[in-house]
């Protein structure tokens, strides 16, 4: 029974990846991230780290495909080798966000009361800063460290696990497979997590693929403007704010290529969110 | 009076917020009073500053001496420029105001016909236009297309000015009524610092603008669809009303609302690209005001630049409901 709506499911999901090639084509890309941030430090033909100032500043060539900084280094290597960080600090606060917030949407819409007030007056009051000001705000209290982007980017996404697990909970709190579970015997925590839980999974994980870009934007925001990720560490934001100087000068390599891979990487997220959304939820598909 | 109750029910927002910002200040690890004292102090002189500063007494009672500060219009003192945070914000208001409320213009200008026209033919290249630039604007780091901007229209192009503040070196910022360099130099009639400040404005407000009206565009096409296939439009043409009526009186006012529901979390964005956005063209606003006190490590500016944020979008979601308001008499406030 099981394996059949599984299988259902695989050949559903193919046949959507079948009609939008666009969203096959981030799956590949994603891929092609995720293979980066694996092997990436092993591929790359120079050190990210070693300055060359006799090579500072070479536009793209053959031997600098991105060209050089004004230190030197290679482009190319800091921007592959910079995926590893950018999506690890990106999908560590996304995972934080997801299990909190999930758990804490679950408790409300399953049990209500005054649980339900308290996690809602939560929300709210996250809700109620404009959330990127807020990540500075708890990065600056909290203090300067990757660690600290990572809580900062997890709870200003909170909100949005928590409110969409809430409402799906609360929709099926009293839904006949619950009913069910409740006359076999089992408890309540058991019922909330084994049956409430997998039933509202795959709309959030539609949410996962589509905050994980604004994550990475987050994340990328924070260290442009100097938070968290320090030089000379390789990360798309700072790397963007290196080149920011040169732009005006007319070294346009040293920002672009960065810029252009977080774009790339955003992009492919949200593309991957919305074929996520056409294959779980086809009634929402646009 | 149900806009009363409107502002009342703003009123547990505004208490969380200050709770949250008063919490980021002196709940956190990491003692303030070191950092106040400096790398050389003494025990005793760290724990005299410790006293002076309240941190050795209980959180509630420091809760409410800083709400007492606060409701004096106290933020504290810089400790960089050793000036008042609120005077410093104060001042440096209008010139992100007058950002923000450009690229505001700009991207509502743009994405509403765009929206409208794409949901009036759907299919049509304009419709495919409207879906890349909704799709990629949501993915443009805004720090990146401010670059891109001013390598494009600046080094390369040549037209517009160096991204270097409100106004370039020549010029004499105009007498002050309102601090928005636009309406100043027009109320003293000096159309050359106009231009001036106009060229300054015209590519940071356009960066902010293409993030914006993504989501707005969006909104707009999808709810201008739904309120074209509604039975009212239906009825409405089969009365033989013309069409410009039917879509702009009928179908739009219909579709408006949920574009202003989504422009709350616009301003969201927006108030959080102004800091990325004013770094990229050193403008002189909240933004880079705090990116400075961030990056010398002065918590004051910070945490007064959080909370006037925070305060400020409490405000304009109170403005985005008593528009919604307006528009729809069917919502009552208080349900």
């Amino acid at each position: 029974m099981i394996s059949g709506t599984l299988d259902g499911n695989l050949r559903h999901a193919l046949y959507v990846l079948g009609e939008n090639p666009v969203t096959a084509a981030a799956f590949a890309l994603f891929l092609l991230f995720a293979l980066l941030a694996t092997f990436g430090p092993a591929l790359v033909p120079y050190d990210p780290l070693a300055s060359n100032t006799a090579q500072a500043l070479n536009a793209p060539s053959i031997s600098h495909w991105f060209g050089t900084d004004q230190l030197g280094r290679d482009i190319f290597s800091r921007v592959v080798v910079a995926t590893r960080l950018d999506l690890g600090i990106a999908i560590a606060a996304v995972a934080l966000a997801f299990s909190v917030g999930t758990l804490l949407g679950l408790i409300g819409g399953y049990w209500g009361g005054w649980a339900d007030r308290i996690i809602g007056r939560i929300v709210d009051t996250i809700m109620a800063f404009p959330l990127f000001v807020l990540a500075m705000g708890i990065v600056a209290g909290l203090g300067n460290s990757v660690a600290n982007i990572i809580y900062a980017t997890a709870i200003i996404n909170l909100p949005i696990y928590a409110r969409l697990s809430r409402a799906e909970a609360n929709i099926r709190c009293n839904a006949g497979f619950i009913e069910a579970a409740r006359l076999c015997g089992n408890g309540e925590v058991r019922i909330a997590l084994g049956q409430l839980f997998p039933n509202i999974l795959p709309l959030m994980a539609v949410q996962v693929s589509l905050t994980l870009g604004y994550a990475i934007l987050n994340a990328a925001g924070l260290s442009f403007i100097g938070l968290g990720v320090r030089p000379p560490t390789a990360e798309w934001g700072i790397m963007v704010a290196e080149g920011a100087s040169n732009i005006v000068s007319g070294e346009w390599w040293v920002a672009l290529f960065p810029g252009l891979v977080l774009m790339t990487a955003v992009f492919c997220f949200n593309l991957i969110g919305d074929g996520l959304r056409d294959i779980v939820d086809p009634v929402r598909r646009t | 009076m149900p806009v009363l109750r409107r502002l009342l029910i703003a009123l547990p927002s505004v208490m969380g917020v200050i709770v949250v910002t008063f919490l980021l200040t002196r709940a956190l690890p990491g003692d303030p009073a070191i950092y106040f004292a400096g790398p050389a102090a003494t025990q005793q002189a760290i724990a005299e500053i410790r006293h002076a500063m309240g941190f050795d007494r209980s959180l509630p009672a420091q809760f409410v001496d800083y709400v007492r500060h606060l409701s004096r219009g106290d933020l504290g003192t810089s400790l960089t420029t050793g000036q008042p945070v609120l005077s410093e914000l104060a001042a440096r208001l209008p010139a992100s105001a007058e950002l923000t409320l450009t690229a505001l213009v700009l991207s509502v200008g743009i994405a509403l016909p765009l929206g409208i026209v794409a949901a009036l033919r759907p299919g049509s290249p304009v419709d495919h236009v409207c879906r890349i630039i909704t799709t990629a604007g949501v993915s443009l780091p805004t720090f990146f297309t401010g670059l891109l901007l001013v390598y494009l229209f600046y080094y390369l192009a040549g037209v517009a000015p160096a991204p270097l503040g409100r106004l370039d070196t020549f010029s004499t910022p105009p007498p002050h009524y309102s601090g928005f360099y636009l309406v100043d130099s027009l109320i003293a009639g000096d159309f050359v610092t106009f231009r001036a400040a106009l060229g300054q404005l015209l590519l940071p407000s356009a960066t902010m603008a293409i993030f914006s009206l993504a989501p707005l565009a969006r909104i707009t096409r999808a709810s201008m669809l739904a309120a074209l296939g509604s039975e009212f439009i239906r009825t409405a043409r089969a009365s033989g009303l013309g069409r410009r009526r039917v879509v702009c009186v009928y179908a739009l006012r219909n579709a408006l609302l949920p574009v202003i529901t989504t422009l709350g979390m616009v301003f969201s964005f927006m108030l959080g690209a102004n800091v990325l956005v004013e770094k990229v063209f050193a403008w002189p606003g909240l933004g880079s005001y705090a990116v400075d006190a961030l990056i010398a490590s002065d918590y004051a500016p910070v945490q007064g630049f959080v909370l006037a944020m925070a305060l400020l979008y409490v405000m304009l979601n109170l403005m985005i409901d008593l528009i919604y308001c307006l528009l729809d008499p069917r919502v009552r406030l208080d349900a």
